[in-house]
């Protein structure tokens, strides 16, 4: 799994109640996607592009268990990669199947508008732009098989645990 | 080397003789919370079997009573679900009502040494219990409700070795907001409190720094057992236990001392709760237009009562709207009894029903552009209830009722003597 593609950067402790307001809670996760980040960046949804990395700092995604993962992936951004993900987000980035790496110090590899390659095999990060390279902590391999499998809904529907989507 | 008390559940319940800090554990699911979001069409995915119903509960919470058609919706997906299943543990409007973390100490579905999970991030409320819970996600309880089973990764460990005793009108919540002022947040850690100063507490007052400690990101918070918390357990579940104590040779991170008898009112400040904790005597006279009581940390009631204590005879300022959520109708019950009901209600106090209302900007008292709360609740980001340009700050019970008999933010000391 690797990407290059445009960074978008992120303060630390961004959290769940920016990318998944309550009043977007209503909607379809579609219609969520307006929402994300209004609050502390408004505007940024029109601008992104499917395929751009975001690179976030300390304790990204802190806060409540929401789907929000999914909106991010919704989005179509590719992957995330920061200073350290949040426990409860980190654990929806998996079960969502929304790539994510920690990587001490990420912050200070990266402008915003950069571009950046990362690969979730080897852990490697390498900041095209200015040649600058660091390594993150690589997914683990129970955790990968559930991002590969397309996230924890494909796995049990392949199960037939849970009904396909109508 | 031992084991703190989260490396010992994580191995027994994952069939380990050990489990270190970096491990990624595979833990047996005793007890699986789906709350009314689960059932939102959003995030509902029709499920064909359980492991075991037994171990299923079902708590509708964050939006009750229904407040429009949506959410109407996901308490009738959430019914037929409970239904289908046969699942006997469902706290709908009515007699059980009751945010899930508060159902989970009135009723006794917090037992020592299991595991239990819910994907609301405040469920390690119940590690007061000497429990392993957490908020997980939407998928994981899906998982865990399927298969009885979750993958855990174990961090390290923070002891919290309390000592001392509160002085009048101190509570837990400022003994929460001095350490996520002091110490900021403990993402990827787990935390453990102990000490001599637990002896003193309630459950009640042990829950709030369990709740709160989703605020320091902590992956799992649990507390030492003692005879309160055994005695808790026992006169509300027939289930047998084993409690769990860490090893005296456990290896922590950091252990660090807290004297609750040196604290004093705390109100941390708007958009962000960790690092931005002041004394209330520093933020005094600021003026607000909303105070609320309630959630899952501070709805309990010895909340209501310690409120009820403050305002008692007094009343409300105008101008400002006070609400008081009791966290389930027990609670609710509990205070009609005890009197805390009748003083709030005669100092203006509006009540409502237990929910988590605008705890989490939900319903039932969310604020507007430019409005300023103070709240007893768990969170105080940006538009977190309601307008993104409101401000929160937050307090304990009692600074948040004296801030509601003046108007202006208050050290609760002038009206608890
Ligand atoms: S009361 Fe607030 S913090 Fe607690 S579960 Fe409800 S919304 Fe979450």
């Amino acid at each position: 799994m690797k990407f290059t593609s445009r960074v978008w950067k992120f303060a630390d402790n961004i959290n769940t109640d920016l990318i998944l307001p309550n009043v977007a809670f209503y909607l379809t996760p579609e219609e969520q996607l307006e929402y994300v980040f209004r609050a502390n960046r408004p505007g940024w949804v029109e601008l992104v592009q499917p395929g751009d990395i975001l690179i976030g700092g300390k304790n990204f995604g802190m806060g409540s268990s929401r789907p929000a993962a999914r909106n991010l992936k919704n989005l179509g951004l590719a992957c995330l990669v920061a200073d350290s993900i949040n426990g409860l987000f980190y654990r929806n980035c998996v079960n969502f199947a929304f790539p994510a790496m920690d990587c001490s110090g990420v912050e200070d590899l990266f402008e915003e508008g950069d571009t950046a390659e990362i690969d979730f095999d080897s852990g490697s990060i390498r900041n095209v732009s200015t040649g600058k390279t660091t390594s993150g902590r690589k997914i683990p391999p129970q955790l990968l098989a559930i991002v590969d499998a397309g996230g924890i809904f494909s796995l049990l529907e392949k199960e037939g645990a849970i009904a396909p989507k109508s | 080397m031992g084991m703190t008390i989260v490396e010992k559940i994580l191995a027994s319940k994952g069939g380990r003789d050990v489990v270190r800090p970096g491990d990624i554990v595979t833990v047996e699911v005793d007890t699986t919370i789906l709350f009314d979001n689960n059932f939102m069409p959003a995030n509902w995915r029709d499920i064909v079997k359980v492991r075991d119903p037994e171990r299923i509960v079902v708590v509708l919470d964050h939006r009750v009573p229904a407040p429009n058609a949506m959410a109407a919706a996901a308490h009738v997906t959430a019914r037929a679900f409970a239904a289908k299943f046969g699942i006997k543990r469902v706290h709908d409007v009515g007699y059980d009502q009751g945010i899930s973390h508060q159902l989970v100490a009135d009723l006794g579905y917090g037992i020592p040494g299991t595991v239990l999970v819910c994907s609301d991030s405040h469920t390690c409320s119940a590690g007061v219990f000497n429990c392993l819970a957490r908020g997980v996600g939407g998928p994981d309880v899906f998982y865990s409700a399927i298969k009885g089973e979750t993958w855990f990764r174990c961090g390290e460990t923070v002891r919290y070795q309390l000592t001392g005793k509160l002085p009048r009108a101190v509570t837990t919540k400022d003994a929460f907001l001095q350490i996520a002022g002091k110490h900021g947040a403990h993402a990827t850690m787990n935390v453990e409190y102990g000490g001599p100063g637990i002896a003193g507490l309630s459950i009640n007052a042990r829950k709030t720094l369990t709740t709160m400690s989703a605020e320091l990101s902590a992956e799992f918070a649990t507390f030492e057992p003692d005879e309160v918390l055994i005695d808790w357990v026992r006169r509300r579940s027939r289930r047998e236990f084993e409690p769990v104590y860490p090893d005296s040779d456990a290896r922590y991170l950091d252990v660090r001392e807290v004297d609750l008898g040196a604290l004093e009112p705390l109100v941390a400040y708007p958009d962000t709760v960790v690092q931005n904790s002041k004394p209330v005597r520093e933020a005094a006279g600021v003026k607000i237009d909303q105070a609320y009581i309630g959630s899952c940390a501070n709805g309990t009631l010895d909340d209501l009562e310690l409120a009820a204590q403050v305002v008692s005879g007094r009343r409300v300022a105008s101008g400002v709207r006070f609400l008081v959520v009791p966290a389930s109708q027990l609670v609710y019950r509990e205070a009609l009894k005890s009197g805390a009901m009748e003083k709030l209600v005669d100092a203006g106090a509006v009540i409502g029903p237990p929910t988590c209302g605008a705890c989490g900007g939900g319903h039932m008292g969310v604020i507007g552009p430019g409005e300023v709360c103070i709240t007893a609740t768990t969170r105080n980001f940006k538009g977190r209830m309601g307008d993104p340009s409101s401000k929160v700050y937050m307090g304990s019970p009692a600074t948040v009722a004296a801030s509601a008999l003046t108007g202006y933010i208050t050290d609760p000391r002038e009206f608890l003597n």
